[in-house]
């Protein structure tokens, strides 16, 4: 969780080597973000080997397509998310739906419990990655607020900053996160996972 | 201060999947005081703040992590009932509240790295594939990189002994978790400059004379660094792995020939990339056991190859121990031409790496023969490595053996002494 943002240059390097189909290149992607992956799908399913399961697909996708990331759009760690975001919500409907009567068809009361439970999936992925890659030290605020249970007096003294500061970056931090629930066009790939 | 009372308001931290949406901000509006459970009803209610509204607003963010005094939560909640636009951002961020979930801290499970690269590999198979001589140090550093994925200051400091074999005593030498990945770094490092990448040590020393040998470069890091080594090798660390296999994968099957210099000896680039597959397991097993986690061996296949190599190793560290008299005493060693097959050891590993070895005992250019065999070691796979590595001494070495004694024991000394610094 604390990998620092990869300069652009790392992304169209990757991206390069990916599609001149390079071995270690995909081998190097894993390292970076098999974790990021990994955690979303398991938000989203719940489960650990349907997760592991999306991951394999989302790094299949990757290595076959490397040229559908458009760097212009953002960082190559927003596009893999968002391609794990809709792949993990595709095998989640998949699997809801699956479940519903044998004959295929739900009714529409179930079928709308199915969406309900996807949406909240959703949210709650997108929520992740928002507090995955907010800065540093908006995260470090809501960290010290929210798990540790320090007031925003104690969290500016842990952290140095002034009260003021502190108060901001909480509010900040909270503002972002509730983009969570905008399932609306997002900015570039950062907004769209 | 607000009590702990304060946040049984909106308590959704307790691991539930569900984001708890917040009670609606009407009945605060409608009753214009603050919610009941934000005081203690045993205490008389705080008397609001004065407060300006950009401060109220400011104070939005704090409130809704019940973050704030009991008073500053008062003069809030009576401020919401006058302002649309701070009710309307409030209920918002309460919201953002019930979506902060613990991260989830499930480890990774390490064989589904090859698991994905391998069905990656399959629907498109790569143009520049790692060499299969370089695949082993392609999963041990990734396996060992996992390890230290989590690690605090704690783990990163936990002392650490290095183990080996020298002249058949052991050896050892206290470090740190910090200070073994610094090790690896140094050592890897003779491959890096073989292949003509930068030398870490000249990055670490600030150009000096470049030291040889791993136990040279090991000290010359650990020296010439910030010391003691902390959590930031670990990134140079895995950025000169990461670059060694890229680059052995470009240069491919023409530089199985090069050679790389070990200070008192040498070893081809294939052998190179093995050793040093070898020696990140052995270390990364070294700090799984200081910071008490558990390792796994590696993958029979990749294990195989690292037995294979000492194997191969054994002969000539046979010899040398002739030479420095070290050989039991008595029997001198039978002339064997260079080819011809001479005395051998069965050496027999078992497991799913294993295999079988026929070790020339008298010279290590002669040949390893079936007929010719006067003793007969059988040892697990990681036993075998353990001892190979100066973990296991010699003599308790779990090995069935039948045969001449002295070879065996010889071939048992020779294995530990293949270990290192």
């Amino acid at each position: 969780m604390t990998q620092k943002d990869a300069p652009p240059r790392w992304d169209r390097r990757m991206q390069q080597r990916l599609a001149r189909g390079e071995a270690a290149a995909l081998g190097e992607l894993y390292d970076r973000f098999a974790s990021l992956v990994h955690s979303l799908a398991h938000r989203v399913l719940g489960d650990e080997r349907a997760a592991d399961g999306v991951t394999r697909e989302v790094f299949a996708h990757v290595w076959e397509h490397p040229d559908s990331y458009d760097p212009k759009q953002g960082p190559m760690r927003s596009w893999v998310a968002q391609v794990t975001h809709r792949l993990a919500v595709q095998r989640l409907r998949a699997t809801e739906s699956a479940a519903l009567s044998p004959g295929g068809s739900g009714s529409a009361e179930e079928l709308r419990s199915v969406e309900g439970k996807v949406r909240r999936a959703s949210v709650a992925a997108r929520a992740d990655y928002i507090v995955h890659s907010m800065p540093a030290p908006l995260r470090a605020a809501l960290e010290l607020a929210y798990f540790q249970r320090r007031d925003y007096r104690q969290a500016a003294a842990d952290l140095g900053v002034t009260e003021d500061e502190a108060r901001r970056r909480l509010r900040l931090g909270l503002q972002l996160l509730s983009t969570a629930h905008d399932a609306g066009t997002p900015r570039g790939h950062g907004g769209a996972v | 201060m607000n009590g702990p009372e304060g946040f049984a308001a909106h308590d959704g931290r307790d691991g539930a999947r569900e984001p708890r949406i917040p009670p609606p901000r009407a009945s605060v509006e409608d009753s214009g005081l603050p919610l009941p459970d934000f005081t203690d009803p045993g205490k008389p209610d705080p008397v609001p703040l004065e407060l300006s509204h950009d401060v109220l607003k400011s104070l939005l963010g704090a409130w809704a992590l019940a973050a704030c005094s009991a008073a500053e939560t008062a003069a809030v909640e009576e401020h919401l009932g006058d302002c649309g636009a701070c009710a309307d951002e409030a209920r918002r961020l309460r919201e953002a509240v019930g979506l902060l979930q613990r991260p989830e801290s499930l480890d990774l499970d390490p064989a589904l790295r090859t698991r994905v690269l391998e069905s990656c590999l399959k629907r498109r198979p790569p143009r520049i594939p790692v060499p299969e001589w370089a695949a082993p140090y392609d999963a041990e550093t990734a396996r060992l990189d996992a390890l230290l994925q989590d690690f605090g200051d704690a783990e990163w400091h936990a002392p650490v002994r290095l183990r080996w074999f020298e002249a058949d005593e052991a050896t050892s030498r206290r470090t740190t978790v910090a200070g073994v990945i610094a090790h690896l770094l140094s050592v890897d490092g003779l491959v890096a400059v073989a292949l003509g990448l930068d030398d870490p040590l000249t990055e670490a020393a600030g150009g000096e004379p470049a030291a040889v040998g791993p136990a040279a470069r090991t000290d010359a890091f650990w020296r010439t660094s910030h010391f003691p080594p902390t959590r930031s090798v670990r990134a140079p660390w895995r950025e000169q792995s990461h670059r060694l296999l890229r680059t052995v994968s470009f240069t491919g099957g023409g530089t199985g020939g090069l050679m790389v210099p070990y200070g008192d000896f040498g070893l081809p680039l294939h052998d190179a990339m093995l050793d040093r597959s070898f020696e990140c397991w052995v270390h990364a097993e070294d700090i799984a056991e200081a910071v008490d986690y558990p390792y796994e061996a590696p993958a029979p296949r990749h294990l195989h190859r690292m037995i294979d190599l000492a194997a191969r190793m054994l002969p000539v560290a046979l010899a040398e121990r002739r030479r420095a008299g070290l050989s039991g005493a008595g029997r001198p060693p039978r002339l064997v031409q260079a080819g011809e097959p001479g005395r051998s050891l069965r050496l027999e590993i078992e497991g799913a790496a294993g295999g079988e070895w026929l070790i020339p005992l008298d010279s290590p250019g002669a040949r390893g023969s079936a007929d010719l065999e006067v003793a007969h070691v059988a040892l697990d796979g990681v036993e075998f490595c353990r001892l190979a590595a100066g973990h296991v001494p010699p003599e308790e070495a779990a090995a069935g053996q039948v045969g001449d004694r002295e070879a065996i024991r010889d071939v048992l000394f020779a294995a530990a002494g293949l270990s290192r610094m």
